[in-house]
């Protein structure tokens, strides 16, 4: 696709950078977020949550604690039980090895005779204040017998090891695998040599700064609930909540999510307080609400990563990749979260060719129950861990060979006359060129000049390393026919609908759900590109399941490429449709007209209707072909994706490592990525600053801990080490880009890039800091502890040689 | 209940609160000003920072009772009556220094008295140290340091000094 087939630029249109619509309502304290509602009559949830992780729920007296002040109700998993209500369902279904479906243990809303991780919630208390509810809790007295638990992935494997759901034998949940196990047998037979690797893919709390928050509401006339929640996705919600928890017809149920502080995946799922809020509302008669304490968070928030893994790389002589073998275990914590079990397998597994030619490629995922908060996506969502993997085992590779890190990945990438390109792990990469990302990163980063720099480091008795990673990810989630025939439960498409107003102006009503991406500045621009109309007349409305026919919201960097590409095919009917009015107008034919700076022409006259005469008469109909069209100017469509998008590019990151303290000090990171058509320059690059700095995160920084018990160490911010403006440096950023050749925009998608490229690229460059220090590889996160170990234990050793 | 008495963004506010009530729960729940976000319960993330008496104050770490009789500004009361806003408010506008917005009130309120506090100047490496206090989930923190840099001049009136490094 070129730039020839897309409308010209209007001025706020594509390509530009208007300032951000949403800013002026969020810099003077007039957002709207989840906590800011408040309905008449309101009531205050709070859930009384297990302190162990796991144990059977002997009793629960609340007698004392109804007769507390201000109490309006209290709820055990025993009334959620007599109330029939289901458990929180999983949208995606994983089938092992032997074909037998993955083990789905029910979820239910409140603990029933067993707690299984610290966090469950075991009884909602509602009451006049918040304060209240908190005090009744204290009051409850809950006698639950502890059990053996199993905090990690190994205690829960191992022999005899407790189990979380006594119908997961082995704590195993499904044992997956894909690919061609014999290929891959006979390329490493035939390996000149073998790269390994064992790593860990740290676990980590996504933390979006907007705690979770829910109010149930319902209207006693009407019958109607009404769910207020912190989501990426009203309309899953609304369907997974509806259809399988409560029971409540669609029409019955309005679920919103008003602005939203941010998701990184983690407000993608149905979280049983939003179905609690929604239920009890209707028991107690008045809206009841529930806002999430930060601490709170941290054990019911699903966590994200978690992965232990095990790579073979079998190489040629030359440095060619033969064929690479994998095995991974997953961690899904205490029950399966929503989107769980696609993380490790189809979101993961599936792009282990990366950006290379690897001919061959198996592995192997067992996904794991342990007595931890149930883990999912978390921003790139499989892909961080896969990118990861390979991007060090590259690594490792080039130093098994001898080989310069450069020259091994030139050696193995795709080139870019071989698009499209069959990977053997079921995904055809569209579009791509990692030569010219490569060679634009490695020039704006001064790659070349590198060893100058790190001799001026050692002048100073510091150690300097470089490193870079060149990846590949999958995004835009996907056509529906793959997902389904893959295990999920949801159609993957999404909706637009746009109305043009009498005069004009145009409201687009749009399934996605913007918590930070700046959606009602881009979605404007490319409105008002495509319709010629000015940037200041177009609406975007988003996250209200009474306004918009349908979606399924923001996550997978989608809203773009799928969002997007919906958006542009509503606008092409309503400039179909507007054709024809412009043709009766003016008494041509409608293959005459021509459209173009939001004027219909009719070729080769000066004849002309301004897109808003169309309007108008679309609306005021009395010169009309009222044989041929309806009156109004109102849009839906629904678009499903061809294929995945597949953005990539290079990542280079410096950093200096003090030898006395073992404190990694970065020093520059520049990104360069190929994300297809960019819309907005300013949000593209903001994307990739806010991804990079959690990856950087995630490298440097950021653990979930577990104690042997179950118990979260690091389970709030005084404990777990969120970035801070001085962990990190400004980051160069740059786009070199390839369009998508399978939707409208040529669209690949910016939300995850960042978080998905640099992790490795961080840890590269630690390692190639201490190369004079034997290490292959330090797992994430390299904090100043692990650093000063590493470089003390290996002191004496160079001082003896 | 104890009553607080407070000037809040120019104008005289009252409420009943509990002992216990924290000054950001009187500001969001009594006063309805619900700019001023909770993002922690350990002081930690600055997303409920106001001025208290010119300070930049966490408003979770304080009793409403605390701040009785104080002048208290909020993310509400930094624009002038006809809308125009503060020069950080506009700068964090120009520089894209938010995306979901939460971390914003209290990252603008800490930002103006970083830049008040130091007439002298501010190297980046300063607004990074500064900022200490404030978390943000979705910046990276690249366009916040750029927007304060900028904020800088326009509240001073001058040129931003260059680094005595
Ligand atoms: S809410 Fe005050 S510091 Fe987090
Ligand atoms: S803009 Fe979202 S937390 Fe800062």
């Amino acid at each position: 696709m070129n730039d020839t087939t897309l409308p010209h630029i209007v001025k706020g249109g594509i390509g530009a950078s208007p300032k951000r619509v949403e800013d002026r309502r969020f810099l003077s304290g007039r957002g709207h977020y989840t906590d800011d509602i408040n309905r008449p009559g309101q009531t205050y949830a709070v859930f009384k949550r297990s302190d162990v992780a796991h144990g059977v729920i002997r009793s629960i007296d609340t007698s004392a604690a109804r007769a507390m002040p201000g109490v309006v109700a209290i709820f055990t998993g025993d009334d959620i039980a007599k109330a029939g209500i289901g458990g929180v369902p999983c949208g995606w279904q994983i089938h092992s090895k032997d074909g037998s479906p993955m083990v789905e243990p029910p979820h239910p809303v409140l603990a029933q005779g067993k707690v299984r991780y610290v966090g469950d919630a075991v009884a909602m208390v509602i009451a006049e204040t918040v304060d209240q509810a908190k005090d009744a809790a204290e009051a409850l007295v809950i006698d639950i017998d502890p059990l053996p638990a199993v905090s990690n992935m190994i205690a829960a494997t191992a022999e005899g090891a407790a189990l979380v759901h006594d119908d997961a034998k082995g704590n195993v949940c499904f044992d997956w695998h894909i690919g061609d196990k014999d290929a891959v047998d006979a390329a490493f037979a035939k390996a000149h040599k073998v790269a390994t690797i064992d790593l860990v893919n740290n676990r980590l709390v996504p933390n979006p700064i907007e705690p979770r928050a829910a109010i149930g509401d319902f209207d006693q006339s009407t019958g109607e609930h009404t769910l207020y929640t912190t989501s990426q996705n009203p309309h899953v919600i609304r369907l997974l909540m509806g259809a399988f928890v409560l029971q409540i017809p669609e029409h019955k149920l309005r679920v919103v999510a008003p602005d939203v502080g941010g998701g990184f995946g983690a407000k993608i799922f149905h979280y049983i307080e939003e179905a609690a809020v929604t239920w009890a509302a209707a028991q107690v008669n008045r809206p009841v609400k529930w806002t999430c304490e930060r601490s709170e968070s941290f054990i019911t928030d699903a966590h994200g990563r978690d992965h232990i893994t095990h790579a073979e790389l079998a190489l040629a002589e030359d440095g060619a990749f033969l064929g690479l073998r994998v095995k991974t275990m997953a961690n899904l914590g205490a029950y399966l979260s929503t989107f769980a079990p696609s993380v490790p397998t189809y979101l993961s597994a599936t792009l282990l060719a990366g950006v290379y030619t690897t001919p061959a490629i198996y592995s192997e995922v067992k996904a794991i129950f342990t007595n931890t908060v149930p883990v999912d996506a978390y921003r790139g969502a499989g892909r961080p861990e896969t990118t990861f993997l390979l991007e060090r085992l590259v690594d490792v590779a080039a130093k098994t060979m001898g080989m310069d890190r450069v020259a091994i990945r030139r050696r193995n990438f795709i080139p870019a006359d071989a698009y499209p390109y069959q990977t053997p792990v079921a995904l055809q990469y569209d579009s791509g060129n990692h030569e010219a990302t490569l060679a634009r990163c490695m020039e704006l980063a001064d790659w070349s000049g590198f060893e100058a720099r790190r001799a001026e480091s050692a002048k100073r008795g510091k150690l300097r390393g470089i490193g870079m990673s060149t990846y590949l990810e999958a995004c835009g989630i996907a056509p529906s026919a793959v997902a389904g025939a893959l295990g999920a439960r949801a159609g993957l498409y999404e909706v637009a609908n746009v109305k043009v107003h009498p005069t004009g102006s145009v409201t687009l009503y749009t399934g996605t759900h913007s918590h930070g991406q700046g959606h009602e500045t881009t979605f404007a621009q490319l409105v008002a590109d495509q319709l010629g109309v000015p940037f200041e007349q177009v609406e975007i409305v988003h996250g209200d399941t009474s306004k918009i026919p349908f979606g399924m919201g923001t996550y997978g960097s989608r809203s773009l490429a799928v969002g997007g590409s919906a958006i542009v095919k509503a606008v092409d009917k309503i400039i179909a449709k507007s054709k024809k009015i412009a043709a009766h107008l003016m008494e041509a034919s409608v293959d005459d007209i021509e459209f173009k700076d939001g004027k219909f022409t009719v070729a080769g006259t000066d004849k002309s209707k301004a897109f808003g005469e169309i309007a108008l008469t679309a609306y005021v109909p009395h010169n009309y072909p009222h044989e041929e069209l309806e009156p109004g100017l109102d849009e839906t469509a629904f678009y499903d994706p061809k294929n995945f998008t597949f953005p990539g590019g290079c990542h280079i990151c410096e950093v200096e490592v003090d030898p006395d303290t073992g404190v990694v000090n970065l020093l520059n990171f520049t990104a360069v990525d190929d994300i297809g058509r960019v819309i907005n320059p300013m949000i593209v690059h903001g994307q990739v600053h806010g991804g990079v700095a959690q990856g950087i995160g995630q490298a440097l920084l950021e653990h979930a801990v577990y104690d042997e018990t179950g118990q979260l160490l690091s389970g709030s911010l005084m404990d777990y080490t969120m970035p801070r403006a001085d962990n990190l440096v400004n980051i160069h950023v740059g786009t070199e880009s390839t369009m998508c050749t399978h939707n409208p925009l040529g669209a690949k998608g910016v939300g995850e890039v960042g978080a998905i490229g640099s992790p490795p690229a961080v840890i590269n460059a630690v390692v190639d800091a201490l190369r004079d220090y034997g290490v292959t590889h330090i797992d994430m996160p390299a904090t100043p502890q692990k650093i000063w170990s590493i470089i003390n234990a290996a002191t004496p050793r160079m001082a003896a040689e | 209940m104890p009553q607080v008495k407070l000037t809040v963004n120019g104008k005289p506010a009252t409420a009943e609160v509990e002992a216990r009530t924290l000054l950001v729960e009187m500001l969001r729940e009594n006063l309805h000003l619900t700019g001023t976000h909770v993002g922690c319960d350990t002081s930690q993330c600055g997303a409920c920072v106001v001025k208290i008496d010119g300070k930049s104050v966490k408003s979770c770490t304080m009793l409403a009772v605390q701040a009785n009789g104080s002048e208290v500004t909020t993310i509400e009361g930094l624009a002038a009556a006809d809308g125009t806003l503060h020069p950080m408010q506009e700068m964090f506008r120009e520089h894209h220094g938010l995306q979901c917005g939460f971390c914003t009130p209290g990252m603008v309120m800490s930002a103006i008295d970083l830049v008040e506090s130091h007439p002298e100047g501010l190297t980046e490496q300063q607004i990074r140290e500064e900022l200490e206090g404030n978390i943000c989930r979705c910046t990276g923190y690249h366009n916040i340091v750029k927007a304060i840099a900028a904020a800088w001049p326009l509240m001073h009136g001058r040129e931003l000094p260059q680094a005595a490094e």
